[in-house]
């Protein structure tokens, strides 16, 4: 029997499997495809102070292997998400869940991390200050360590449970944006956020996507992934939840192998529902083949 | 919802760039004509989201258009070929709000999902009549299926080549019918929606992500808040729609 449980600052999962933000809805949904308790956890979809509506369609676009996606954090808000939401998804599910917060302003991630920390349903909190679609927030905040610094403290210091900051590979130099999550005091770095990318359609000849340009996600990015997993290893001791384009077990054990101690599983989602059970029950298969007796003992292993 | 594995029994051309394809598997979680399939193919990353044209218990029809990469890739599909299948997505048309004599307008490519709703609502023993649009008779098709049901059918054509001369809402009576249920590109919904003097339901289109409700790439706005075409979609109330 091999061993596929990680921990993530002190919240274990069964497995390192986790749907990411946006590709999942709030989980509940995919209660219909399978039992969503197969899964290591579940990043929820973004969530902001105030509901919002995102950007006007088209919000999708194909790319090769891939996609663009410029849905602009649609959601309920945090009162509702907290209120109904995670209410609706601990129905079909009890494993861990994480929260993934964005904000506009210093203010707007502090107020909404700290009601998502208060939740009795979260058990860890992932900010993402790298979101590509929203003016005036987002990625403007991860591209900058200052900013980031800002953030992660500010964050820190409302939250109980384990905070987890969600980067943009939209940057020269991740490794200083890493760093500077590690000294406002993070727990743990998520990464890939979505490539800022754009399509052209032909006929029309303007922008596909409403928003001009989107988030590039898929198979297509995996090694970007891969690369800066490595990168954020190498640079900082915190534990990192990599993603980016992951569709196989085998993706699964090559990023822990740069870094990761756990994995999120985006597009692959939308275009196989049953993406994450898939790769969950390969697993096993894979290790054995492999030689690996425990998941634990092949992070950062290629370094 | 469910995915499963359909085998290619026909795939031929109907119409100018327009292809009627049948497709063996199980069908067992459509629930209603105006729902739609999600079909995965070889070196597209996305799905293809396709209305259901008619269904019985182990085959469905899909009629298409090739307008881009994915459905071209399709209309070179042999019979024989398996392909991996979404079904029943999306709510369709509800047929309880019909009333004795509904209207159904099908403008191009979304004349298709009308064929099934027009042989359930005969099945109810109601009166259904069809008025189709198209460019030209060129692109014509499904008329004669339509008539062989037993339905009056009108047909209007852009370029006047057969049947009324302009677009759909020139062959709309202007009363005579009970309800409205159309299905069509954006401009001709809104001629109908401004036309029609009954209540309705109007099929719509969006570039989807999934399909299934996950990705929120398809949301549309209306009076009841936030609807995403492919889940609480494609079929809008008439008194739900915001242009």
């Amino acid at each position: 029997m091999v061993n596929t449980q990680i921990t993530l600052s002190g919240v274990t999962l069964d497995n390192p499997v986790i749907p990411a933000s946006g590709t999942f809805g709030f989980g509940y949904e995919f209660a219909q495809w399978y039992d969503i308790n197969c899964l290591g956890a579940i990043s929820v979809k973004g969530t902001t102070q105030e509901p919002r509506f995102g950007n006007p369609a088209p919000r999708i676009a194909e790319t090769p292997g891939g996609m663009l996606n410029a849905v602009g954090l649609q959601n309920p808000g945090i009162d509702k998400v907290v209120a109904e939401e995670l209410p609706k998804l601990r129905e079909v599910y009890h494993k861990p869940i994480i929260a993934n917060i964005s904000g506009f302003s210093l203010e707007e991630y502090v107020a909404c991390c700290a009601k998502a920390d208060a939740s009795p349903l979260t058990d860890l909190i992932e900010v993402n200050v790298s979101c590509p679609n929203v003016q005036h927030g987002g990625l403007s905040f991860g591209t900058d360590p200052d900013m980031v610094y800002q953030v992660t403290q500010a964050v820190k210091a409302v939250c109980k449970k384990p905070v987890y900051m969600k980067l943009t590979p939209n940057v020269t130099d991740i490794a200083s944006i890493a760093k500077a999550c590690e000294a406002g005091g993070a727990d743990g770095i998520s990464l890939i956020n979505t490539l800022l990318g754009m399509r052209l359609d032909l006929k029309r000849r303007a922008p596909i996507l409403a928003n001009t340009t989107g988030g590039l996600s898929g198979p297509a990015v995996f090694p970007v992934a891969v690369r800066m997993v490595w990168q954020v290893y190498e640079a900082v001791k915190l534990p990192i939840i990599g993603m980016g384009g992951v569709s196989s077990a085998q993706d699964v054990l090559e990023l822990m192998l740069a870094g990761a101690t756990a994995v999120q599983v985006g597009a692959a989602n939308l275009v196989n529902p049953y993406a994450c059970k898939e790769i969950i029950e390969a697993l096993p298969r894979e290790m054995e083949r492999l030689g690996i007796q425990s998941l634990t003992e092949i992070i950062g292993g290629a370094h | 919802m469910k995915q499963g594995l359909f085998t290619i029994l026909n795939n031929e051309k109907l119409a100018k760039d327009t292809y009627r394809m049948v497709l063996q598997g199980d069908t067992g979680a459509i629930t209603g004509p105006g729902q739609f399939v999600n079909i995965a193919l070889e070196g597209c990353f996305l799905r293809r989201p396709i209305s259901v044209c008619d269904y019985g218990p182990d085959s469905l029809t899909i009629i298409y258009k090739v307008v881009g990469r994915g459905t071209a890739q399709m209309s070179c599909l042999p019979a024989g070929t398996e392909l991996d299948l979404l079904t029943g997505l999306g709510n369709g048309y509800d047929l309880e709000k019909s009333g004795d004599q509904p209207l159904l307008i099908g403008g191009g490519a979304g004349v298709p999902p009308l064929y099934a709703l027009a042989k359930r609502l005969l099945e109810q023993g109601k009166h259904p009549t069809v008025i189709l649009g198209f460019n030209g008779a060129q692109e014509l098709f499904l008329q004669e299926e339509f008539q062989t049901l037993g339905v009056d059918v009108t047909v209007a054509t852009a370029d006047g080549s057969v049947g009324v001369k302009g677009f759909v809402t020139d062959a709309m009576p202007s009363q005579g019918y009970t309800y409205i249920y159309t299905c069509g590109p954006e401009p001709m919904l809104r001629a109908v929606y401004d036309k029609s003097v009954t209540s309705g339901q109007f099929s719509f289109e969006e570039r989807m992500g999934c399909g299934f409700g996950a990705c929120m790439g398809c949301t549309c706005q209306t009076k009841y808040g936030n609807k995403r075409i492919c889940r609480e979609g494609p079929v809008l109330e008439k008194e739900e729609i915001l242009w």
